[in-house]
């Protein structure tokens, strides 16, 4: 027990944990900007828009989020020299965030179109009638509406983007969990069930009241019919 | 699917310029995006033929490429198997009527759910590379990792599949004789796994993708042969582009099958829905709600 407690002492186990949550925050914007983006052009009427979103979800949703992780850091930093900031660990960081909202945002895409099918028929025509062209009638009729009936979906999204954050470790991204728990059992191999439980029960906490607390706001907000 | 008729008329003079408009601008949009690609890479020295010619080469293919693919396919495959055969044991665990069994089964999905594959990976790994349990830890830790979290969500979607059931199926069995248990067996859990094939096999494509994370711990799947065959060519970008373009032509075929199984059982599973009429609800052509979450393809874990 003494010996478990030291690694807290060594390791900083918590700022491991708050890396994550900070990748899958800026993470979840990007995407969730990027999705509502892709969705709106996949529902508009102009084919080329639609094409353009179709293929992005097509291409992003079946690549492994590895490899868009590991380009981002392989190709893009190590190739191209691309670079969204001075420092070198935030860059690091950086890319991470923009591997992780590029591939979500398929999924987020995909999550809108669905709430977007809970909306019904009557709504639209309404919105038609009284005289409302494709984008007021998606801002002000159908959007609202589809993000309420999307909740549940998003919600998932959301949880895989905070389990997925640990795949960061394939872009150079130290500081967080699985990076930490990797070293961790290296150096104390006397401890490896117990850091993995540690790692493991720590996701649980995270993910379960996100669960629940998303099916709860899916039920709530849901649009009365 | 039919919702994008729903959200525009069938468009007059005025609107079928608009869309020419909108069309031209989406048009030049794409060109712009690929000029600008082909720019930027030519200008970083991307383009240039010996970066591209490799993949000419036989050995590129003979030593990397395929030996990488045909180790991916094997984690997969054999992680299919292992993942159903596990998500059958905790999907019957979690109908059971045995209580602390149902309770137990549960614990078990849920906490597997919510660990992410990445840590389970790197857990075994370690701990079976330290104690020469087995010949090759990575590869017997990217199968147990993606089997413990496949198991689980195909025990989920198993559950969901016998819960959506009509319940006189389970009541004919019982009237029958049968234990709850033959009544699961026979009865039940071979009808839930026929309309729950379509996210199945969009589950196949989950365990493809993240059997790549198989390249974080270093099993010699297709990504750490691309990135091998990319650093001794200097050519990494192409060979890491051209990993992607495989991952996505097979998940994309997955995927295709998938959309088409749905459509093809959608006949078979509509014996419920027979009472609620679309009261004006979703899309024109109404396909019953739990068969959109199965069309929705791959999900993102």
């Amino acid at each position: 027990m003494e010996n478990y407690l030291s690694l807290f002492e060594t390791y900083n186990v918590p700022a491991a944990f708050w890396v994550n949550i900070q990748l899958t925050f800026w993470a979840a914007i990007w995407a969730l900007a990027l999705g509502t983006l892709l969705a709106l052009m996949r529902i508009s009427p102009i084919a080329s828009l639609q094409w353009i979103g179709a293929s992005y979800v097509n291409i992003f949703r079946n690549t492994p989020l590895t490899i868009i992780i590991a380009f981002g850091v392989l190709g893009l930093f190590g190739q191209l020299q691309v670079s969204l900031t001075e420092d070198f660990n935030l860059n690091f960081f950086r890319l991470a965030i923009l591997g992780l909202s590029v591939y979500h945002a398929a999924f987020v895409c995909e999550a809108i179109r669905s709430g977007v099918n809970t909306v019904p028929l009557g709504q639209a025509e309404a919105a038609r009638a009284i005289g409302l062209s494709f984008l007021p009638a998606a801002r002000l009729v159908i959007l609202p509406q589809a993000f309420r009936g999307a909740i549940a979906p998003l919600g998932n999204v959301l949880i895989a983007l905070i389990k997925n954050s640990t795949v960061a470790a394939a872009g150079s991204v130290a500081a967080e969990s699985a990076s930490l728990m990797k070293t961790m059992i290296e150096f104390r191999g006397d401890l490896v069930i117990p850091i993995f439980l540690t790692f493991a029960v720590g996701f649980v906490i995270i993910v379960i009241p996100v669960g629940l607390l998303t099916t709860w706001a899916s039920r709530k907000l849901a649009v009365a019919r | 699917m039919s919702v994008q008729q729903v959200l525009f008329d069938a468009p007059g003079p005025k609107a079928r310029r608009n869309i020419l408009v909108g069309n031209i601008i989406g048009v030049l949009l794409i060109a712009a995006i690929l000029t600008y690609l082909v720019i930027a890479l030519g200008d970083k020295g991307q383009l240039t033929a010996a970066k591209w010619t490799p993949f000419l080469e036989s050995r590129s293919w003979e030593f990397f490429i395929l030996p990488g693919l045909l180790n991916t396919l094997k984690a997969a495959a054999i992680a299919v198997v292992t993942s159903i055969a596990v998500g059958l044991l905790l999907g019957i665990g979690r109908l059971s009527h045995l209580a602390p069994l149902r309770w137990l089964a549960g614990l078990i999905v849920e906490f597997f759910r919510a660990v992410p594959v990445l840590l389970m990976m790197i857990f075994f790994w370690l701990a079976l590379g330290r104690n020469n349990l087995v010949d090759d830890p990575t590869f017997v830790a990217v199968i147990l990792a993606l089997t413990l979290y496949n198991g689980s969500v195909i025990a989920e979607l198993i559950r969901s599949g016998v819960q959506g059931l009509p319940k006189g199926q389970r009541e004919a069995g019982m009237a029958i004789g049968m234990t709850p248990i033959q009544s699961l067996r026979s009865i039940e859990v071979p009808q839930a796994l026929i309309a729950m094939l379509p996210a199945l096999v969009s589950q196949f494509v989950v365990i493809l993708k993240d059997s790549a994370l198989g390249y974080i711990i270093g099993y010699a799947e297709l990504l750490q042969n691309a990135r091998r065959l990319g650093v001794g060519e200097g050519n990494l970008i192409q060979s890491l582009l051209i990993a992607a373009l495989v991952f996505i032509l097979i998940n994309f075929a997955l995927s295709t099958l998938a959309t088409r199984l749905s459509a093809l059982l959608s006949f078979r599973t509509r014996a419920t829905p027979r009472k609620q009429q679309p009261t004006g609800a979703a899309a024109p052509a109404p396909s019953p709600p739990q068969r959109d979450a199965a069309e929705e393809g791959p999900s993102p874990v």
